[in-house]
């Protein structure tokens, strides 16, 4: 079967119902769409184990913050391959920063497990069930997480470095 | 305990690791050794820690650090102009670092909707594969000297300089090379620098056919190599590997071939793949990718179409220097992209090339600023490292060695 994006997405939604999956569009080439957290572990486990599909390879997954949306500032990007079909696929799963739980994806993925301790650390994301959940890159003892949009990227009480046309 | 090792097959070897952990259990710490390994240890070629815990000379089990030299790229990105990234890239996988120049260009081409012409497609593919020359160079010759052959390392290290020459003369930078702009490259290849190439393909081959004829059927390499670290294919796809390492475990998944960018649609090569997994297949397929990295240079080489080395895309490609002095436009748009105040379009790009390590990706959201509002890098080397406590477990700790250089992880592109 040739993957096409209306008959992954008819499927999909055959499986999950249009109240799960929304918002399908086709950015880059690689058709987006919405999930919520209720679905997205069984989602990517029936995209796995699907025969026809055999989207089964987890590219990458990483976190964006959007501090502006009400109730939807954290977002966690998934991007899936289908090695056999040459089939790309990326979902998106938009949370609430007051209450920033996923489930994890370690026990369909081995790779998830430093994807989602990057996501932790970089954005706070809780991921529950996940085996080793600690910080990845910084510093076990930081206790900020980073990549949020409040936090500036050099210390604006520096003096010694004021350059407004560099984005500093 | 330490003869057991050798004699496991691919089939028996998921097994074997959950049966070394129920011993590990039993032993309860009992007799049981913990090893520092790194984070500066000479022999682990950049900055990992691992902390072993052995049983005599045999390792249950590891716990890998990582984070020693994370520069925060992802979010320095979010604050800098687009053509200020560039130079971020050099310094993931600084072993080839072109590679990750063009691709993090090619992104934002794709984003900008900049179609860039031929010759300049092969100029960059002429320096992808130099790159990917270099890149598998050092590691296949660092995998000889941590089994005890110097030798072929200095011998093969003479060419690479050769390489960084003709980097060099293409981009003024030999390690990190900032190469390309966005929309082509920034000047043409210079006749010193097609000579050199030139050179380069004539010269090569024989240093290479001398470099496997040391190692390829070399009995203590062989026994220091076969069947040490293997992972199965299954396992290789779950941990997310790809680039050598998978397709040493038998996947033929390569980007250039499944999605090529960049005119490598028009040229002839074939993607090597290895069976078992292990070290001698990962240095196995290395050195044939090697050649057949040789065979699209020299393709592109004799082929290389006329034409300009940029696209005509004022907005993002920087005038001509002349030009700026003279011209009231071109002086209108050297300042505002060198200021970085030109805006790019609001979108949405995933976009991935064949690292020297596998599928290097650049996740690029951008919100119509002047910066991306993100940039995400889908670093191979940090992905596929966290199976690197599952390949060692139950072997020898110079065997673990052996298998972090056959990996060829790279601290810069593992931490970013």
């Amino acid at each position: 079967m040739e993957l096409t994006n209306e008959n992954v997405l008819g499927k999909i939604i055959e499986q999950f119902g249009e109240e799960n999956i929304w918002d399908a569009y086709d950015p880059d080439g690689i058709m987006t769409f919405q999930t919520n957290r209720a679905t997205i572990h069984e989602l990517i486990r029936f995209l796995r184990d699907d025969k026809e599909l055999q989207i089964s390879f987890l590219t990458t997954m990483c976190g964006v913050h959007y501090p502006d949306q009400k109730d939807k500032e954290l977002c966690m990007v998934y991007q899936l391959h289908s090695l056999r079909h040459n089939y790309r696929l990326r979902i998106k799963v938009y949370f609430p920063i007051s209450d920033p739980v996923m489930p994890t994806m370690t026990d369909l993925y081995a790779t998830a497990n430093w994807m989602e301790r990057e996501a932790y650390d970089f954005y706070g994301v809780i991921f529950t069930g996940h085996p080793n959940l600690i910080r990845i890159l910084n510093v076990e003892d930081m206790e900020y997480h980073p990549m949020l949009k409040q936090y500036p990227l050099e210390d604006q009480t520096r003096e010694d470095k004021i350059n407004t046309f560099f984005g500093r | 305990m330490a003869t057991e090792k050798k004699t496991v097959e691919l089939d028996g070897l998921e097994q074997f690791r959950e049966n070394l952990d129920l011993k590990l259990q039993a032993k309860q710490n009992e007799n049981l050794t913990t090893l520092n390994l790194g984070p500066t240890h000479p022999a682990t070629h950049g900055i990992f820690q691992n902390i072993l815990q052995m049983d005599g000379e045999v390792i249950m089990d590891a716990v890998p650090t990582i984070g020693y030299i994370h520069r925060a790229f992802e979010k320095i990105a979010e604050r800098r102009a687009f053509y200020q990234i560039t130079p971020l890239t050099d310094r993931m996988n600084y072993c080839s670092a072109p590679i990750n120049n063009m691709g993090y260009l090619m992104t934002v081409e794709k984003l900008l909707g900049i179609t860039v012409p031929k010759r300049a497609q092969y100029i960059r593919v002429i320096m992808m594969e130099l790159a990917r020359i270099s890149d598998h160079l050092i590691c296949n010759s660092i995998l000889g000297v941590d089994s005890g052959a110097f030798t072929g390392f200095l011998y093969v290290m003479q060419e690479r300089e050769h390489i960084y020459d003709i980097y060099e003369e293409v981009c003024g930078a030999r390690l990190t090379t900032n190469m390309g702009r966005i929309g082509g490259m920034e000047r043409d290849l210079s006749p010193k620098a097609l000579h050199l190439i030139g050179e380069f393909l004539k010269r090569f081959p024989k240093v290479w056919a001398e470099f496997e004829k040391m190692l390829t059927r070399n009995r203590i390499f062989i026994d220091r190599t076969v069947g040490v670290g293997a992972i199965s294919a299954e396992r290789a796809l779950s941990y997310g590997f790809t680039g050598p390492n998978l397709r040493a475990t038998g996947v033929d998944y390569d980007v250039r071939v499944m999605n090529p960018y960049s005119s490598y649609d028009d040229f002839e090569f074939e993607i090597p793949v290895g069976g078992k997994g292990d070290t001698y297949d990962r240095y196995l397929v290395r050195n044939e990718e090697v050649w057949q990295s040789l065979k699209i240079i020299e393709q592109a080489y004799k082929n290389l179409p006329e034409g300009s080395f940029h696209a005509d895309a004022p907005h993002y490609y920087l005038p001509p220097k002349q030009e700026v002095y003279r011209n009231m436009e071109a002086l209108i748009y050297h300042f505002k992209i060198v200021m970085g105040e030109i805006d790019a379009p609001v979108g949405e790009v995933y976009y991935s090339v064949e690292g020297g390590n596998g599928e290097l990706g650049f996740y690029l959201i951008s919100d119509g600023g002047r910066t991306p509002y993100r940039l995400h890098f889908r670093r191979p080397c940090f992905i596929y490292y966290q199976a690197y406590t599952e390949m060692i477990k139950g072997g020898q700790l110079a065997d673990a060695i052996l298998t972090l250089s056959s990996l060829n992880v790279i601290a810069g592109e593992l931490d970013a």
